[in-house]
């Protein structure tokens, strides 16, 4: 990340470094169906910021052959139909939409997701409570005190992950991933914090799980949340749990939206 | 004339597929689709259907169906299957006709992996998020959001436009698998995470499919992939179809159509789009080559690749305009064609 590019001789000369200042971007091709415009190599909030900002101006912007993006923590990919892109003018649109100011802007919505923390629902909580020299009531309280914002969905379906970790309670991964975790699973690996959809394999820390279903098939909306959203995580009564997951399973967010 | 295919016995995983899914990937949802996007236009253009219609897509399997309440022009292409209805042989990648009762067995190919089973009018299972395809891992297209299984009863739309479809009496040549050449690649997104020699094997080393390739990605033995001095941990970015990720083993994985939508791994190497079949095509324990292309290269064989699609309907009935004029020919010269022999039904 951030090397100087290789001068392969015999190799198309693909990398190109901005050296337009502030602030540089890379345009990095993936193959002929996608374009990833990077801001940064690092999680930070104001890389996401630009992000956001860029995605949102494609959305009005005349691209020809622009598909669908995906934003992620510090970078947006235009996935693009080959046949109908013109390579150098997207280029071009990005730099001049990625160079335009991109002020941070609060999140348009802000979900409150209840959690059953500790116990069963989240069996990594006392170890990392003890790594931590924190009582596992002190750990709730701090992963539940921050405004999350939702930086990326991605790898499966739904799966939020999340800015804004207490850095008190970082902890890196696992060094043997779990095959399975199940679905609503709340954890962190190194200074994310995830918000799971389906069962799936992890080697990050379960603290928790939510009954929310962040994707369901046949429910309108099918995903919850959006990149930007915010999220606040309300540590809730372990009893609780039937009733909200099977509000949840048939369709009720079980998530409210504060304005 | 709509009817109903059911499933008597399905080996491999078997699917319904349509051209994808677009605009999910924000959300974490792959496109799913085709891993052999020609072979499923070939098959759709045989049976008159639009290229992107869904159709039953097998991987290394076959299966054994009935038609039911109804009789079914049906056509497969893709990797080259024996085909047999009610017994009698039927060439692949050429329409045929499947009466009431008449039972169809599709054989597990012997070369490629992915074949395409289209029936005119297509399948009708219900549309979700804009497409009919399988996605497996999120449970979600296909019918009821799983692969196909015996009892699964697939009830067809009817072909457009009265009993047999435009196009009908058509036949393609077996689609070339195309093994032995190099798959060609774009470097990058994250080539600058592997050093001179990394990237020297990866352009010339062969590499072999392992028996760890399925519709999410297509895992290679060979010679490992060595990261440089940043590791091979990157934040998170998106993936593409063909993404060559290199994880910390250093053994490469080609991402495929139901692949995980974002990764923490380096990518050396893009396969170009119009070379994802070749890919895919590929059975475990065959061998595969890259070789890395300029990017403008790409593109140009990108729009090659749309121009044969473009052609296939064209190819279809000149082929069988061609097939017709010889089973004719047979038949003044006395040599006995019958129903299932006469793959055509059209009397000839």
């Amino acid at each position: 990340m951030g090397a100087t590019p290789l001068s392969l001789g015999r190799f198309y000369p693909r990398r190109k470094v901005d050296d337009v200042s502030p602030p540089a971007i890379r345009l990095l091709w993936c193959g002929d169906t996608a374009l990833t415009v990077e801001f940064g190599d690092r999680i930070d909030p104001a890389l996401n910021a630009r992000v956001l900002a860029l995605d949102g101006r494609l959305r009005d912007a005349d691209c020809p052959g622009l598909v669908e993006t995906v934003p992620t923590y510090r970078s947006l990919t235009l996935h693009l139909d080959p046949i109908l892109v013109d390579p150098a003018r997207l280029e071009a649109t990005v730099r001049t939409l990625a160079a335009l100011p991109a002020p941070p802007v609060p999140p348009k919505r802000v979900w409150q997701v209840p959690v059953m923390y500790g116990g069963d629902f989240g069996i990594d909580l006392a170890d990392v409570a003890a790594h931590h020299g924190l009582s596992p009531s002190a750990v709730i309280e701090r992963h539940a005190a921050p405004e999350y914002r939702v930086v990326m969905i991605g790898f499966l379906p739904g799966y939020a992950y999340l800015d804004g970790l207490d850095p008190g309670l970082a902890l890196s991964r696992r060094s043997s991933p779990r095959p399975t975790t199940p679905a609503g699973t709340i954890s962190i690996g190194g200074v994310q914090a995830l918000v799971a959809s389906i069962a799936a394999p992890s080697g990050w820390h379960l603290f928790g799980r939510t009954p929310v279903r962040a994707f369901l098939p046949g429910r309108d909306p099918v995903f919850l949340f959006e990149p930007g959203d915010g999220i606040r995580f309300v540590p809730t009564d372990p009893a609780r749990w039937d009733a909200l997951d099977r509000a949840a399973a048939a369709g009720d967010p079980v998530a409210e939206v504060a304005a | 004339m709509s009817g109903r295919l059911a499933v008597l016995a399905c080996t491999g995983a078997a699917s319904l597929q349509d051209a994808g899914r677009r605009g999910y990937q924000r959300q974490g949802l792959s496109a799913s689709g085709p891993m052999d996007a020609l072979a499923l236009a070939a098959a759709n253009v045989l049976v008159g259907n639009p290229t992107g219609t869904v159709a039953i897509e097998f991987g290394l399997g076959g299966g054994r169906f009935r038609q039911e309440g109804g009789e079914a022009w049906l056509a497969l292409a893709g990797a080259p299957c024996v085909l047999r209805v009610d017994g009698v042989p039927v060439p692949d990648h050429r329409a045929f006709l499947l009466t009431e009762g008449s039972s169809l067995v599709v054989e597990p190919p012997r070369r490629g992996v992915y074949a395409y089973l289209a029936v005119a009018g297509g399948f009708a299972v219900p549309e979700i998020l804009g497409s009919r395809s399988l996605h497996q891992r999120a449970g979600l297209g296909g019918l009821d959001g799983r692969v196909l299984r015996v009892g699964d009863r697939l009830d067809g739309i009817g072909a457009p436009g009265g009993e047999s479809p435009p196009g009908i009496h058509a036949s393609l040549d077996p689609l070339p698998l195309d093994g032995e050449a190099p798959v060609r690649v774009v470097l990058g997104p994250q080539d600058d995470h592997f050093p001179p020699e990394a990237l020297a094997i990866f352009a010339e080393a062969a590499f072999t499919v392992s028996h760890r390739a399925d519709r999410m990605g297509i895992q290679l033995d060979g010679p490992a992939l060595a990261h440089g001095r940043h590791g091979y941990n990157i934040v998170s970015d998106a993936t593409v179809m063909g993404a060559v990720q290199v994880p910390g083993s250093g053994r490469p994985i080609v991402l495929m159509a139901d692949r995980q939508t974002t990764g923490g791994y380096p990518k050396i190497a893009t396969v170009i789009s119009a070379d994802l079949r070749r890919v895919a095509q590929r059975r475990p324990g065959e061998a595969i080559r890259f070789r890395p292309i300029a990017l403008a290269d790409a593109f140009a064989l990108a729009r090659e690749r749309m121009a044969v699609i473009a052609d296939l309907p064209r190819l279809a009935r000149a082929h069988g305009t061609r097939m017709a004029e010889s089973l004719a020919s047979a038949n003044l010269a006395g040599v006995a064609v019958d129903a299932f022999a006469d793959p055509l039904g059209d009397g000839m």
